[in-house]
């Protein structure tokens, strides 16, 4: 053991000598364990909550019974069914308005709800006794008391006029919903004995087939291990475990080109101890053992850096989940301890694997060194050739994906077929690029300069390919963002017909602001909209009702659609499908869906489709008086205005004070969109956080990899001093060599860049939002992105060319002393 | 007072089976706004074997020692408790306060099942009615015939099932419910709590029991004893130990005692002859001293004990048919069949919380 | 002390069996430095790393003391020159990183035969006391090679093997290091095997051998 210690004390001195190797190293292992551990937290948060949403007291991780063809259905089934032994409790769930906010409301039966139903929120047994007895609570999550403004005890009226059960707060418990007694539920709903579902618990005996004792009065839903909400956000969470995972790569060259050079710079040493007698076995062993602890501690630093990461980058991803997906995430961060492990873990394996090729030529390494000819030129041609046929091998993967996969995973896939093929080929690219200049240059310098830069690219090629895949990453979502924005707000221009929107707490008001508007000579048209809920193929599905109006037929952008498509729509046998929806359900025009309506079905031609960024739900729209007919209990409380521009603001006024709506209640147009824009942007700003992030930790594996070669190159350079080279001029030779390659890299980087926007906005955002957005190029972003890719290798070089401008020439000197 | 009593408590349990058994705290609260419990009150037949909704609990308690058909003993235990959150008006729909509970438990010498269930009252899942009598919560009910007689409250039929058990019985007597304690009027404290209590100790059992799959006649003697109290518990008694004894020669014996904090102990007790006569023993003339203890879901519980009443020269030895008879349920307690020998021979029913 | 008896050891080149020894004996009493010359590539060098155990032989014996080199493991091998065996190198193969007072006795550490007042000896006898905090790159040749004797002593080994150990220094200094490493040599008893190619530094050791076609000449 203690000869082991001094082993480890000899080898660890290396880094007292290296300070800069040394952080290099850490530097690099800390930056992907950040990185990938930030956003596996995010995701970890993000799961938990849809994990919390599923098991809230019987969600889809719940078997359950519901009634097939209608919402509700009467309560002595339930009874029914406890008296043939189902083990079954009762939910019944709906909407309730509070202070002109729609919020679910969901009505359970603690006694019989089951004890195994997962991590759902756990009543104490005190509080159940006040949960059940009048006057009742409704549990409510701290978030969603904050955001209907209402204090903790309180007793907010609905809009129909009752009185919800004081409120409490339940830790845990998922937000956007409130939790009351079933009995209470009944009441508030105006639905007395009647329940949406029966949530089957842990079975107490072998009841009875479920058709001898309803019939088929109700039908069972098997428990799906994973949500909608999960299936939806599934897209979202790919993406930024792709964005981690690639920062983690990036990040293990780093490691990479510094245990390499640690490695190469030890081999000595290593020979020395082995000549003095410590067995190859012991050196080896406490080879790993030391890059295990230094992986130790940088996994330790790199998960606090990926702690601060997810929780500045969280708040973000929660507006965007919230935006894109209605996906209630806390803003707070809470990690499990397996968190830590896992982090730890990869930062150890990420280690080794990036250690693997220096610890396995130490591991062979023969005590008694032989001399090697240096036949430099031989292995790196083998090396190039090898790399491009694997480089072959992936674009041709590459390609069998974007033929024939599905999925958004086959998406992601072949992103990363293509990038990693491109980072493959690039050092090849860059020889054939560096040999025609080799065979271009006259003057001796320049031959040199060209021959040099050849030598120079295996210890380069890593960091140039770290640069490459992050330019190329940053090149492609930076257009897909910048595509997203304009087309985006190009369709909210359409969208946003009417100048100002209205909604009412309920129908009441709905016609009593009708009634006043009419009067009000400066609106020129009133728009009521409306909305009802319904299921599509097992899907809930948005109807939008929209009124018959020149407007609509002007401004309303329409992808594609059939003759005469908004006429068609009047007598309420046709309908709008946005594009998500359709793709989701593979509809297009001409096909017909059939809406289960309270009425019985309701048969819809499809005659247009329509974009409806954002929108996680699919959506239909029809005529709004057609969707009365059809669902009679669909509020009219929404209102849309036409009114001239310099009468909005004074309309509004007069609205507010006579309903005393509040600043939600009415928006103007401009409000509304500027509202819209600060969401979509929130969306995005996770993206390019980690964007810039990934660049960032590019940028030091390029530096550090330069600084390590810079050491090495001392060799190369001295004799070039010795025969007459000033040393800046040197320097300035060096530079001109690294920003000309990373040049190279970067405009390789632009092609590539724009393969991967396009697989972007034509794949991956098709399967995980729904939406396709059209292609365009900007110029200028990608002039800006080579020229930062510029900047950042310059600022790299900078430090070791100044160190080669300003090196003592004894420096150089020892160059020959040394050889021999 | 009654095992029974401390059971009730069980039932404002229900609503706590998540926080696990709380001891015994809530049941030593007052019982304002609830009926008390008075000597003297005439008992009324059927009507009293339906609930009592003004009182915070009550019970239907049933407990059978029964052998199949190679001979070999084994026991059932059936009960469903009521138990009002809050006084007053009975509420109607979900919004009735009543909250109902109900155990269900097979013992053989080698194996014990059991199972619980819960439910609200107003909406008809669980509930009793005095005629026909009926009293259920899902699918477990204990039913009377057209021909029930409403002073024998027999023949019943019983049933309950569980994923590994299940047991259907028919119940028989030809001997009217026994009164007990002074006239229905039972003590359970120096300091004046109490509780009506009769039993039906005189049931003939016949019908099947199955355990995993594997069905067997059984037949042999059953006991009900039907309970209801507003406050039976006082603060410092940690528990009870209480026994319903079948005589061979056809007496019947209820006995209790309620441990209390300062280690007294207050046994009550009840001789009910084979002609239905019954008669009150008084307390220091009971002796009940544990003899044996069985560890069992990580406690020590005495199951066996020695038994005199010096008066009426008896004094037996119990042994419990299975001293793993533990009920892990939300109110967890130790209840299975004993057999016994000494002065007197006979089987019987043990009962022990608090342990 | 060391006896080895036909030695030999092939190399390949090229494809082509290269016979480096053909039946080597030699021997060495406790205390007897000898020196040991030959032409270049008459494999002064590999006889070195054999008895050292850095390297395999084909055929013969090699004895140490009790020990038969020849019949040990790699670990065993590394045991020996750990525990009984100092070795010194034409480049003085010091360790960059560690200053010259870890240097000297990092090999002792691992060996776990530190002796405190020996070292100090040895870095008296040595004269490297104003040089113990410096690192091996400020040190000149000479003063490299001295901390490397030094490193190969501390261990107070049976044998002391030096390959070339003059080979990068100028002659005064090799004479000078020369002489104290036979100073030492004598001072602890151990024996000294010294490969050469100077026959002036080989005359001033108590026997000199010559290498020649394989064979101790």
């Amino acid at each position: 053991m203690r000869r082991a210690l001094w082993i480890l004390a000899v080898l660890l001195s290396h880094w007292r000598r290296h300070k800069m190797q040394f952080a290099t190293l850490l530097v690099g292992l800390i930056a992907a364990t950040a990185l990938w551990s930030g956003v596996q937290a995010i995701n970890q948060q993000a799961r938990t909550a849809y994990d919390r949403a599923a098991a809230t007291f019987g969600g889809t991780r719940t078997a359950m019974l519901v009634a097939p063809h209608a919402a509700t259905f009467p309560q002595e089934l339930f009874v029914k069914l406890r008296r043939a032994g189902w083990p079954v409790s009762p939910a019944l769930e709906g909407r309730v308005q509070i202070n002109g906010r729609s919020i679910r409301l969901l009505g359970i039966e603690p006694v019989t709800l089951p004890v195994e139903i997962g991590n759902a929120p756990r009543l104490g047994a005190a509080d159940l006794g006040s949960f059940v007895a009048a006057p009742g609570q409704t549990l409510v999550a701290r978030e969603t008391l904050s955001d209907l403004q209402e204090a903790e005890g309180a007793a907010p009226l609905i809009s129909n006029g009752a009185t919800l059960p004081p409120l409490r707060v339940l830790p845990h418990l998922v937000p956007g919903v409130l939790v009351v007694d079933i009995g209470v539920a009944q009441r508030l709903l105006n639905k007395p004995d009647q329940l949406s579902r029966l949530l089957i618990g842990k079975p107490k005996s072998r009841p009875a087939p479920l058709a001898s004792i309803v019939g088929d009065q109700l039908q069972l839903i098997e428990p799906t291990a994973e949500t909608e909400l999960e299936r939806l956000t599934d897209s979202f969470h790919l993406n930024l475990t792709a964005f981690g995972l690639l920062s983690f790569f990036v990040g293990l060259f780093i490691v990479n080109s510094a245990v390499g050079l640690a490695f190469e710079q030890r081999l000595p040493m290593l020979r020395t101890l082995r000549a003095c007698g410590a067995s190859a076995r012991l050196v080896n062993t406490v080879l790993v053992v030391e890059l295990v602890a230094l992986a130790l501690v940088a996994g330790l630093i790199g998960l606090v850096c990926g702690y601060f990461i997810a929780a500045v980058l969280l708040p973000d991803v929660a507006a965007s989940l919230r935006g894109l997906y209605g996906a209630q995430i806390p803003g707070q961060l809470s990690l499990r301890p397996e968190w830590w492990l896992a982090g730890i873990g990869i930062s150890i394996a990420g280690a080794l694997v990036a250690a693997a090729t220096s610890l396995i030529k130490a591991i062979r390494m023969p005590v008694l060194a032989t001399a090697q000819p240096r036949a430099w030129q031989q292995r790196q041609r083998r090396w190039l050739v090898l790399q491009s046929c694997a480089a072959g091998a992936v674009f041709a993967v590459a390609l069998l994906l974007l033929r024939y996969g599905e999925s958004l995973i086959a998406g992601f896939g072949l992103l990363a077929a293509l990038m990693l093929g491109a980072a493959l080929i690039l050092p090849a690219l860059l020889e054939l690029l560096l040999l025609a200049g080799q065979h271009a240059a006259r003057r001796p310098l320049a031959l040199w300069f060209w021959a040099d830069s050849r030598q120079q690219l295996s210890g380069l090629s890593l960091a140039l390919m770290a640069l490459l895949l992050a330019l190329a990453v940053n090149v492609g979502v930076s257009i897909m963002v910048e595509t997203f924005s304009r087309t985006f707000l190009g369709w909210l221009n359409g969208r946003l017909a009417a100048d100002v929107y209205v909604s009412a707490s309920d129908n009441a008001q709905g016609v009593a602001i009708r009634n006043w508007l009419k009067q009000r000579g400066e609106v020129q048209a009133i728009l009521s909209g409306g909305r009802a809920e319904a299921q599509l193929q097992g899907q809930p599905v948005e109807l939008l009702g929209l009124p018959d109006h020149a407007l609509y037929r002007e401004r309303w952008p329409l992808l594609d659609a059939a003759p005469r498509a908004w006429a068609r729509l009047v007598p309420g046998n046709s309908a709008f499908i946005s594009e998500q929806l359709s793709r989701r359900l593979n509809l297009r025009i001409g096909d017909v869906v059939e809406v289960p309506a309270p009425g019985g079905t309701w048969e819809l031609d499809i005659v247009g489709i329509y974009a409806d960024y954002g929108n996680p739900r699919g959506q239909l729209t029809v005529n709004v008086a057609a969707l009365i007919r059809q669902f009679p209990q669909t509020p009219q409380t929404r209102i849309g205005l036409i009114v001239a521009k310099e009468n909005i603001s004074g309309l509004i006024a007069a609205l507010q004070k006579q309903f005393a709506l509040d600043d939600r209640s009415v928006a103007d147009q401009a409000t509304v969109k500027a509202e819209s824009i600060r969401i979509f942007n929130r969306t995005f700003a996770v993206t390019s956080a980690l964007n810039a992030l990934t660049l960032g930790v590019a940028g030091i594996a390029l530096f550090t990899s330069l600084l390590t070669l810079a050491n090495s190159r001392l060799p190369q350079l001295a004799p070039l001093w010795a025969i007459g080279i000033t040393r800046p001029r040197l320097a300035a030779i060096e530079l001109t060599k690294t920003l000309s390659v990373a040049l190279f890299t970067a405009l390789l980087a632009v092609p590539l860049g724009l393969l991967v926007a396009w697989c972007l906005i034509a794949i991956v955002n098709v399967k995980a939002f729904g939406w396709r957005l059209p292609f365009h190029v900007f110029p200028e972003q990608l002039i800006g992105l080579v020229a930062v890719a510029l900047l950042a290798s310059l600022l790299a070089a900078l430090l070791p060319v100044v160190r080669l401008a300003r090196m003592q020439p004894t420096s150089l000197v020892k160059v020959f002393a040394n050889e021999r | 007072m009654s095992r029974r009593a401390f059971a009730g408590g069980i039932a404002a349990l229900a609503l706590a089976r998540r926080a696990g058994a709380q001891g015994y705290a809530g049941l030593g609260e007052t019982a304002d706004g609830f009926a008390k419990v008075t000597p003297g009150r005439p008992f009324a037949f059927p009507a009293d074997h339906g609930p009592h909704p003004e009182f915070r609990i009550e019970w239907w308690y049933l407990t059978a020692n029964l052998v199949d058909g190679s001979g070999a003993a084994c026991g059932l235990q059936w009960t469903l408790f009521r138990q009002a959150a809050q006084p007053g008006p009975q509420g109607e729909g979900w919004a009735n306060q009543q909250v109902w509970m109900a155990h269900a438990a097979v013992t053989r010498a080698d194996t014990h099942r059991f199972n619980e269930t819960f439910s609200r009252g107003g909406i008809g899942q669980a509930g009793v009615t005095e005629k026909p009598f009926d009293a259920w919560i899902d699918d477990w009910q204990m039913k009377g015939l057209e021909r029930t007689d409403d002073r024998h409250l027999a023949p019943l039929t019983l049933k309950a099932s569980s994923t590994d058990f299940s047991y259907a019985l028919t119940l028989e007597a030809d001997r009217p419910v026994v009164l007990q304690g002074d006239r229905g009027y039972s003590r359970k404290s120096e300091r004046g709590q109490a509780s009506y209590y009769y039993s039906q100790p005189f049931y003939r059992a016949r019908g099947t029991l199955t355990i995993d799959d594997k069905a067997v006649d059984v037949s042999g003697q059953a006991w009900m004893d039907r309970e209801w109290s507003s406050q039976p518990l006082d603060r410092d008694q940690t528990g009870w130990d209480w026994l319903s004894l079948h005589l061979s020669s056809g007496d019947k014996l209820m006995l209790y005692r309620l441990r209390q904090k300062d280690d007294k102990n207050y046994p009550f007790g009840n001789w009910i002859d084979a002609a239905g006569n019954t008669q009150m023993i008084a307390g220091d003339d009971i002796q009940m001293i544990p003899k044996a203890t069985a560890e069992v879901a990580g406690r020590k519980v005495p199951v066996e004990w020695q038994i005199a009443i010096p008066s009426r020269s008896f004094s037996i030895l119990c042994k419990p048919l299975n001293p793993k008879a533990w009920m892990g349920t939300g109110f967890a307690y130790w209840e299975g069949p004993i057999g016994f020998a000494g002065s007197h021979d006979g089987v019987g029913y043990l009962e022990m919380t608090g342990y | 002390m060391l006896s080895i008896r036909n030695l030999s050891k092939t190399f390949s080149s090229a494809g082509e069996p290269v016979h480096v020894l053909r039946g080597v004996d030699l021997d060495l009493r406790a205390g007897e430095r000898v020196a040991l010359t030959g032409e270049s590539g008459s494999g002064k060098s590999t006889l070195l790393h054999l008895i050292a155990g850095l390297d395999a032989a084909d055929g013969g014996t090699i004895r140490l003391e009790d020990v038969e080199v020849t019949k040990l493991s790699d670990a065993g091998r590394a045991s020996l020159r750990r525990d009984r065996i100092g070795l010194v190198f034409q480049q003085f193969n010091l360790i960059p990183s560690l200053s010259v007072a870890d240097n000297l006795v990092f090999q002792a550490r691992i060996a776990g035969r530190h002796d405190g007042a020996w070292t100090k000896e040895l870095v008296e006898r040595l004269g490297l006391g104003s040089l113990l905090k410096r690192y091996p790159e400020q040190l000149s040749g000479g003063q490299q090679q001295r901390v490397a004797i030094g490193r190969a002593l501390a261990t107070k080994p049976s044998l002391l093997l030096a390959d070339e150990p003059t080979g990068n220094l100028d002659e005064d200094t090799a004479e000078d290091v020369l002489a104290l490493a036979r100073d030492l040599v004598a001072r602890t008893g151990c024996g000294f095997l010294m490969v050469t190619h100077s026959l002036h530094l080989a005359r001033a050791l108590d026997r000199h051998l010559t290498l020649h076609a394989g064979r101790i000449a």
